[in-house]
């Protein structure tokens, strides 16, 4: 019996059935729902989930898993894969014990990403196999299929969904989850566990040996598929293999298609795709990682055939769609190609960028700081909602996760003389903000440290983090105290202060700028999204007829302040938060009782 | 040649309920033994941003519909109907329920949101129909505002090729269990709206 679900859902599934002991990840777009359906679907199997400080820590304890003998993975999104680099590449020379899958996320068009890195890049730096699936079904068969291969070869594997596969909805077949197997010891192995330069020689002589046996294992898998047609070709991985399936059929072409699932490439399969067409069009998205093979393989097999590809007939940036490889395919057939519909009304519509919630305490936080430090200072910020705050002139900068602060020091010791005040998010914060903040305090960087603290992980979908005591389970488990991390790391002055109070904000960015070294201040509120899911209900605002129309309140862009007829106006999306009323240079916007 | 039996595109501000649709009807469709598609938005858009959710019933390639490839547009925001105006194939029909949420573009002056005739004029040239609803109005009579999605989700139903009664199994599900018969009346009264104008 199959369901309609979610590709993360369904991979979570694939997890399952492969009898997964560990699970470890950090949240981010599109890959969060993996743990969190775990989370939802483990029921009474011993298996630990948990959410990670950040993407290194979550591979490495996934690691310390797979070789007690647990099955592992360790989630992430595509630039996770960064921060996780360190483990990953050194896992890939010492071997796993119990298989070992990572799962890197891939955003191509940056939906909600900083970059479109392609993490089949990375599994190719590593020298590990990669899995590409084209559908949410295809992800579930191989997450399974991932620890399989991961114990036969005593490698690390790569599965790397993009989003239009970990949030698109498909048919998934129900499978049987697994209790996990296998007994649960460290078995000490120096030489294969220790890696000294020693260990690490004969090591990497041993993973660059095994990639052939790799590669014939992948060349019968069931996700490459070669159906020899006419003397034109396509040769499509992951998910533009859909699409190329699709326009094969839309143009109704006697086509020959290589579809390519797995990593390394079926050089077999490309060889006799090559010999058989003279004509082929890779399509692939982002990196030409499959192209670049194919041309090696035709020196060979076929030199005169003619490769079509990256550039004139498929983009090296954004995703791909139906529409993109039905073209290309058309181009390269002398066919007629279709043009994206288009309609010159939609010019009237008014934009609707991503916003700041109303009463989110981070425009209040900025708006304090603003305040306080002028339009001269400068904003380091960094990944998060808070970055969606850019047109308050408080986010000068965002680089990547925890960024800010380190970014922030280097501009003080490069020359700058105005006040810097940087800012990052809670969970940002303790996933990579931690150590910049010891850096900025052992180099002495005079510097402010803003931590909006909303007390979760919002932008990912309100994921627990070490500040909130919760565990992704949702069991309860201790709570760091920010201000004491702050104070241990080196920060000289702390401040807390609550966004809802403009005056202690004010007060509180106004001493954090007159301190003479590394200031802190931490901006605490609970998100208004989580508050609300908890049932707490606040008294809303409205404007009296004292309004002089200034539009001070407007300015200050809560999605709950209108502006009609010459004076403000609170809506309905009102959550209560009364900083509107702080700020009204003429008193007029007061508290309505319920 | 045909690569998916039923395209639609259904869009709306984040919060609305778009995913919530697509769900009852992909969960329909496999009650049904089709195939089915779907791709939706996550992340950074969802904050108050617009929402795209594309459903293929009885299709096995792409998640997302094609540009001019939709058979239905269902917009539960009537800006978004025209934003995304570009999915409507020629032969499709655009169901648009007429109550806007203003984007905070408008709310602070910065732009201005088009009337009514204005988004919908356009629509009737580039589609075979378009059928303007109050789905807010509806809801509420059916019991809760909240609802208004599922009156546009019973208005959707009269073009797509799914069984009623797996429809409302579907919707039986994902919806709590104390809302279920405002939602059953709210889909009821989103069909009926289709059906009287298209008697008419």
């Amino acid at each position: 019996m199959s369901k309609y679900l979610l590709g993360n859902v369904a991979i979570a599934k694939g997890l399952l059935e492969a009898g997964i002991g560990l699970a470890a990840g950090y949240p981010g777009t599109p890959s969060s729902e993996i743990i969190e359906a775990l989370v939802d679907l483990k029921g009474d199997l011993p298996l630990h989930v948990e959410w990670s400080v950040n993407e290194k820590v979550a591979l490495e304890v996934a690691i310390g898993a797979s070789w007690t003998g647990a099955r592992a993975v360790a989630t992430m999104k595509h630039v996770g894969l960064n921060v996780a680099a360190d483990p990953f590449m050194t896992l890939a020379y010492l071997g796993v014990g119990a298989g070992l899958v990572v799962i890197s996320a891939d955003d191509p068009q940056c939906h909600s990403s900083q970059n479109e890195q392609d993490s089949r890049r990375f599994a190719e730096f590593a020298s590990i196999p990669c899995l590409d699936p084209s559908d949410p079904e295809e992800a579930r068969e191989m997450a399974v299929f991932a620890f399989e291969l991961s114990e036969k070869f005593n490698i690390p594997v790569m599965l790397r969904p993009t989003t239009r596969v970990s949030h698109a909805r498909a048919n998934v077949s129900a499978g049987v989850a697994l209790e996990a197997a296998g007994q649960r010891k460290f078995v000490k192995n120096p030489a294969r566990r220790v890696a000294l330069p020693v260990h690490a020689r004969p090591l990497h002589n041993e993973l660059v040996a095994k990639q052939a046996a790799i590669e014939d294992e992948l060349q019968n898998a069931p996700w490459n598929r070669l159906d020899l047609r006419g003397s034109a070709g396509i040769i499509a991985s992951g998910i533009a293999g859909l699409y190329a399936e699709e326009a094969i059929r839309d143009l109704d072409l006697d086509v020959s298609l290589l579809r390519i699932g797995t990593y390394p490439v079926p050089s077999g399969m490309i060889e006799e795709m090559l010999s058989h067409v003279s004509r082929v069009l890779v399509v692939e998205e982002l990196e030409p990682v499959v192209e670049e093979k194919v041309e090696r393989i035709a020196r060979k097999v076929n030199p005169g055939v003619e490769i079509l590809g990256k550039g004139e007939y498929i983009p090296r940036a954004g995703e791909l769609d139906f529409l993109a490889v039905r073209n290309a395919l058309a181009r390269m057939m002398g066919l007629h190609e279709k043009t994206a519909r288009r309609v010159a009304a939609e010019g009237i519509v008014p934009p609707r960028p991503p916003a700041l919630c109303p009463g989110c305490s981070h425009r209040s936080t900025y708006y304090a700081m603003r305040r306080v430090f002028g339009k001269n200072a400068v904003y380091p910020s960094d990944i998060g909602c808070y970055t969606m705050a850019i047109g308050m002139g408080t986010v000068d900068t965002c680089l990547c996760m925890g960024a800010s602060i380190s970014v922030a020091s280097g501009i003080r010791f490069g020359g700058e003389s105005e006040d810097i005040c940087c800012s990052l998010g809670d969970s940002t914060f303790l996933h990579g903000g931690m150590t910049g903040l010891l850096n900025a305090a052992y180099n002495q960087a005079r510097i402010t440290v803003t931590i909006l603290d909303n007390s979760t992980t919002a932008m990912t979908g309100h994921q627990p983090n070490p500040g909130t005591g919760v565990k992704a389970t949702g069991e309860q488990t201790a709570q760091v105290s920010l201000e004491a991390l702050a104070k241990a790391l080196g920060a000289g002055l702390v401040e807390v202060t609550d966004p809802g109070n403009l005056e202690a904000s004010l007060q509180a960015f106004r001493r954090a700028k007159e301190f003479a070294g590394l200031s802190v201040v931490i901006a605490r509120a609970t998100c208004v999204i989580k508050a609300r899911r908890s049932g707490s209900q606040r008294s809303r605002y409205a404007v009296g007829e004292d309004c002089q129309g200034c539009r001070i309140c407007v300015d200050f862009g809560c999605p709950a302040i209108e502006f009609e007829n010459e004076s403000a106006r609170i809506n309905q999306l009102c959550t209560g938060c009364g900083v509107c009323a702080q700020i009204c240079p003429a008193a007029a916007i007061r508290e309505v009782k319920r | 040649m045909k690569t998916s039996e039923c395209d639609i595109v259904i869009v709306g501000v984040g919060g609305q309920g778009v995913i919530l649709v697509s769900d009852v009807i992909g969960r329909a469709a496999v009650r049904a033994g089709k195939p089915v598609r779907g791709a939706e938005t996550h992340g950074m858009a969802q904050r108050g941003g617009s929402v795209v959710n594309h459903t293929r019933i009885g299709c096995r390639y792409s998640p997302m519909v094609a540009s001019g490839g939709a058979d239905v547009l269902l917009a539960l925001e009537p800006a978004e109907a025209l934003r995304f105006a570009h999915f409507l194939s020629p032969d499709g029909v655009a169901l648009v329920n007429t109550i806007p949420v203003l984007p905070i573009t408008v709310t602070t002056g910065r732009a201005r949101y088009p009337g009514l005739e204005e988004i919908l004029s356009p629509l009737r040239e580039i589609c075979r129909q378009v059928l303007p609803l109050d789905a807010i109005a509806l809801a509420k009579k059916a019991g809760t505002a909240q609802a208004m999605n599922v009156v546009m989700l019973g208005a959707l139903s009269a073009y797509m090729p799914l069984q009623q009664d797996l429809l409302l199994a579907a919707l039986d599900e994902v919806v709590p269990p104390k809302y279920r018969e405002a939602n059953r009346k709210a889909f009821q009264m989103g069909k009926a709206e289709v059906e009287s104008v298209t008697q008419t």
